[in-house]
C-alpha cells in the first residue's frame, strides 16, 4: 500500500453535504474489474454536461485554479451510501490523497485507509473557515503532516487533528492489512478449531 | 451483568485484540457479488494468497443481470465480463456461486435468509452496504469495501472497532395500512442520515416484535441509511419459525438444539445501550421521501419544506434537493405526480411485499400517465412462489410489467433505468441524485404506496384505498 507521510498540495472545495458514493462515482462505472483508471469518472454527473464529455463550467472543481488539487475540502457525512470502494479509488486516481471534512460515513472512512488515503475530521467551524480561505486565495495550498498530526496553513498557522493511532501507523508505514492480520494466523486457527465452523451458541 | 445481543456476538467472535489496534473479528458468513469482488480476487492472485474458508463464502449475481429473458446473453460487454469473472473466480477458489440461471439466484440480501445461510448469532459481511438486512435474524451483519472483502477472503476475519450501541424502540401497534418501510423511513427521518454513525442499532418494542421476519428485514436493510454500522433484532419464535426447513441449515444438529443455541443470543432483560431513541407506532403515517436523501421524508399528509424556515446545513441540503427534484416549497406530497414505478429491491422485493402490493393492485389499472411500472421479485424463489399464488397475473392484468429477479432499477446498472426528468415511486432504499438513472427523481415509499401511486398517478394515502377483495 502507498505510504502517506507529508503532503503539500492545492485544496479544492466541494460545496455539498451528504455527498454519497453514487455522486462520487455513478454505477455505470462499477462494471469494470480493475482498481485503476477511474479518474475521468469522478463526480461524473456533476463534472460533465449532459453529453458526458464537456466539462460543466458551474462545477467548482472544474475551475482552472483547482487543477492538480490533491486535498479535497468537503462537508458533513461525506461518502455516505454504498460500500463501493470505487469511490476512494476514483478520488485517488484523480489525485486526491487527503480529504478534510467535519464527518464521514463509516464504510467510506475505512475504505480510505485501505487505499493509503487520509480522511481528516475537523470541527465544522474550522472546515468552514478553510472553505472561506480556499475561495479567497487562488492557488491556496495546505501542508499535511501525518507524523505530527497537523495541517499547516500558508501563513504558518497549524491545525492539529485526531486520528486513531493504528490508522496513523498503517498509513505512515504503508502496511498491507492482510499481512498484518496474518501475523496472528495461529490465533485464527486456534479460534476455528476451538469453535468449529457452525455459528456458536449451539 | 445483562448483555445485549451486539455485546454477545462481539465477544464470541473476537479472535484477538492486539494492543492499540482494532480487534480481529471472526466472520461466519461471507457473501460475494459481481460488482465489489473482482478486484479482491485479483488482489489475492497478485499476492499469491488463497481463500481461507471457501465453504463459508457464497456468491450470487444480482446487480448487473438483466430482468428480461434470461436465455438471451447479456448485451452489455462490461456487465457480461463482470458476471463471468465472478463465476470464474468462484470456480477457482471453490466458492459456491448461484449464477443467474440457478434457481437459488437472487439479490444477495434476499437469498441469504431465504436459503437459511443467515442464522442468529453469526457475523456476516458482504461488499455491499445493505448487508445490514441480515441483522433481522439476529446476526451481526455489515457492509465492507473491496479491500476488506479481500481481507475476509484471505483471513476469514475482519478488523473492527467495537461500536457504540443504540436502542431504537418502536412502541405500540402500527396502524392498519402501515408497513415496516414506513417505520424505518420514520426512524431515519427522526435520527437523520448520519444519526447512527458509529453505532450498531438494536430495534426493539412491540411494533418491531409484531413485524413478520420479512418486515424486520426491511427495517434492518435501511439501517445503513441512518448511518449505523449494523441493525439487529433479537431472535424470537418468529425467527425460528422462519428458519424451519430452510435449505442450508446445519444438518448435524437436532432442531431443538439449534433453537436453544439461537435463543441464547437474544438481548437479556435489563441490558443497557449507549443511547435510546423512542417512537410511537401510532404516530407514524405512510411515508414518502421528497428529497435526495432518505432522511428527507414526511408523512403522506405532509408537505415539502419551506427553505427559508430551515437553517444551516439543512437549508443548503433542502434547497439543492428541491431543485434537483423539481418540486416547489410547501407543496403537499399528495399532489406530486409520477410517471414511473419500481417495486422490488432487497428492501421490498420479498413475497410479503408482493402480496401486499398485489392486494392494492387487484381490480385496478395502472394510470394512463405512467410510462413504466416494473415489478421485480427479489429472488427466483420469490418469483416462483408469487407465480404459484397468481400474484403475477394480478399485476399483469393491472398493467404492470412482471420481471425476472435482480437489483434492477434500485441502482439501474442493467437496462432498467430512469430517463432524465422521470419521477418514480420506488420501494428501494436510496433516493440519491441519479441513483435510478441520471436526472431521474426517486420517491421512496412502501410497496402498497408505490402501487397506489401507479394506479392514481400521484401519491395517495393507502389508508383510504378502495380494496377489491
Ligand atoms: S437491491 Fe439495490 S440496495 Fe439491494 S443489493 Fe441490489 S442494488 Fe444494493
Amino acid at each position: 500500500m502507498q505510504v502517506f507521510n507529508k503532503l503539500k498540495g492545492i485544496v479544492a472545495p466541494l460545496e455539498a453535504v451528504n455527498v454519497d458514493t453514487d455522486q462520487i462515482i455513478p454505477k455505470q462505472f462499477l462494471k469494470r474489474i480493475e482498481r485503476t483508471g477511474y479518474e475521468s469518472m469522478l463526480f461524473y454527473d456533476w463534472r460533465y454536461l449532459n453529453d458526458g464529455k464537456t466539462l460543466n463550467p458551474d462545477f467548482e472543481l472544474n475551475a482552472p485554479r483547482y487543477e492538480g488539487a490533491s486535498i479535497l475540502l468537503a462537508k458533513d457525512n461525506f461518502g455516505c451510501g454504498s460500500s463501493r470502494e470505487h469511490a476512494p479509488w476514483a478520488l485517488d486516481n484523480y489525485g486526491f490523497r487527503c480529504i478534510i471534512a467535519p464527518s464521514y460515513a463509516d464504510i467510506f472512512y475505512n475504505n480510505c485507509f485501505n487505499n493509503g488515503m487520509l480522511p481528516i475530521m475537523l470541527p465544522s467551524d474550522i472546515v468552514e473557515e478553510l472553505f472561506d480561505e480556499v475561495r479567497a486565495h487562488a492557488g491556496y495550498q495546505l501542508e499535511i503532516d501525518l507524523e505530527a498530526q497537523v495541517i499547516r496553513k500558508p501563513g504558518g498557522e497549524s491545525i492539529a487533528f485526531d486520528l486513531a493511532p493504528f490508522f496513523r501507523e498503517r498509513l505512515l508505514n504503508g502496511w498491507d492489512q492482510i499481512g498484518l492480520t496474518l501475523r496472528h494466523e495461529a490465533m485464527i486457527s486456534a479460534y476455528e478449531s476451538g469453535r468449529g465452523f457452525q455459528p456458536v451458541g449451539s | 451483568m445483562a448483555k445485549n445481543i451486539y455485546e454477545k456476538i462481539w465477544e464470541a467472535h473476537v479472535v484477538h485484540e492486539p494492543a492499540g489496534e482494532d480487534a480481529i473479528l471472526y466472520i461466519d458468513r461471507h457473501y460475494v457479488h459481481e460488482v465489489t469482488s473482482p478486484q479482491a480476487f485479483e488482489g489475492l492472485r497478485l499476492t499469491g494468497r488463497k481463500v481461507r474458508r471457501p465453504e463459508l463464502t457464497f456468491a450470487t449475481m444480482d446487480h448487473n443481470i438483466p430482468t428480461t429473458d434470461r436465455s438471451v446473453p447479456i448485451r452489455d460487454p462490461l456487465s457480461k465480463q463482470q458476471v463471468e469473472t465472478l463465476k470464474q473466480n468462484c470456480a477457482e477458489a471453490g466458492v459456491e456461486c448461484f449464477d443467474m440461471h440457478d434457481r437459488r439466484n437472487g439479490i444477495v440480501h434476499v437469498i441469504g435468509p431465504e436459503l437459511g445461510l443467515t442464522l442468529p448469532g453469526m457475523t456476516i459481511v458482504c461488499g455491499d452496504s445493505h448487508t445490514s438486512t441480515h441483522g433481522a435474524l439476529g446476526a451481526l451483519a455489515h457492509g465492507i469495501g473491496t479491500s476488506e472483502v479481500e481481507h475476509v477472503l484471505a483471513t476469514q476475519t475482519l478488523l473492527q472497532k467495537k461500536s457504540k450501541t443504540m436502542e431504537v424502540r418502536v412502541n405500540g401497534a402500527l396502524p392498519v395500512g402501515l408497513t415496516a418501510k414506513d417505520i424505518i423511513l420514520a426512524i431515519i427521518g427522526k435520527i437523520g442520515t448520519a444519526g447512527g454513525t458509529g453505532y450498531v442499532i438494536e430495534f426493539t418494542g412491540e411494533a418491531i416484535r409484531a413485524l413478520s421476519m420479512e418486515g424486520r428485514m426491511t427495517v434492518c436493510n435501511m439501517t445503513i441509511e441512518g448511518g449505523a454500522r449494523a441493525g439487529l433484532i433479537s431472535p424470537d419464535e418468529k425467527t425460528f419459525e422462519y428458519l424451519k426447513g430452510r435449505a442450508y441449515l446445519p444438518k448435524d444438529k437436532s432442531w431443538d438444539a439449534l433453537v436453544a443455541g439461537w435463543k441464547a443470543w437474544a438481548s437479556e432483560p435489563g441490558c443497557t445501550y449507549d443511547t435510546l431513541v423512542e417512537l410511537n407506532a401510532a404516530d407514524i403515517e405512510p411515508q414518502v421521501t421528497w428529497g435526495t436523501s432518505p432522511g428527507m421524508v414526511t408523512g403522506i399528509s405532509g408537505k415539502t419544506p419551506v427553505v427559508s424556515e430551515l437553517q444551516g446545513v439543512e437549508k443548503l441540503a433542502a434547497a439543492s434537493a428541491l431543485k434537483y427534484m423539481d418540486l416547489g416549497e410547501g407543496m403537499p406530497l399528495s399532489e406530486v405526480t409520477i410517471n414511473k414505478m419500481f417495486l422490488g429491491s432487497c428492501t421490498n422485493g420479498r413475497l410479503e411485499d408482493l402480496r401486499a402490493a398485489a392486494k392494492v393492485a387487484k381490480g385496478h389499472k395502472v394510470h394512463p400517465s405512467i410510462q413504466q411500472a416494473l415489478v421485480v421479485p427479489g429472488s427466483h424463489e420469490v418469483k416462483q412462489q408469487a407465480e404459484a399464488e397468481g400474484i403475477d397475473a394480478i399485476f399483469r392484468e393491472a398493467g404492470f410489467e412482471w420481471r425476472e429477479a435482480g437489483c434492477s432499477m434500485c441502482l439501474a446498472m442493467n437496462d432498467d433505468f430512469l430517463l432524465p426528468g422521470d419521477r418514480c415511486a420506488s420501494t428501494s432504499n436510496r433516493n440519491f441524485e441519479g441513483r435510478q438513472g441520471k436526472g431521474g427523481r426517486t420517491h421512496l415509499v412502501s410497496p402498497a404506496m408505490a402501487v397506489a401511486a401507479a394506479i392514481t398517478g400521484h401519491f395517495t394515502d393507502i389508508r383510504t384505498w378502495n380494496f377489491n377483495d
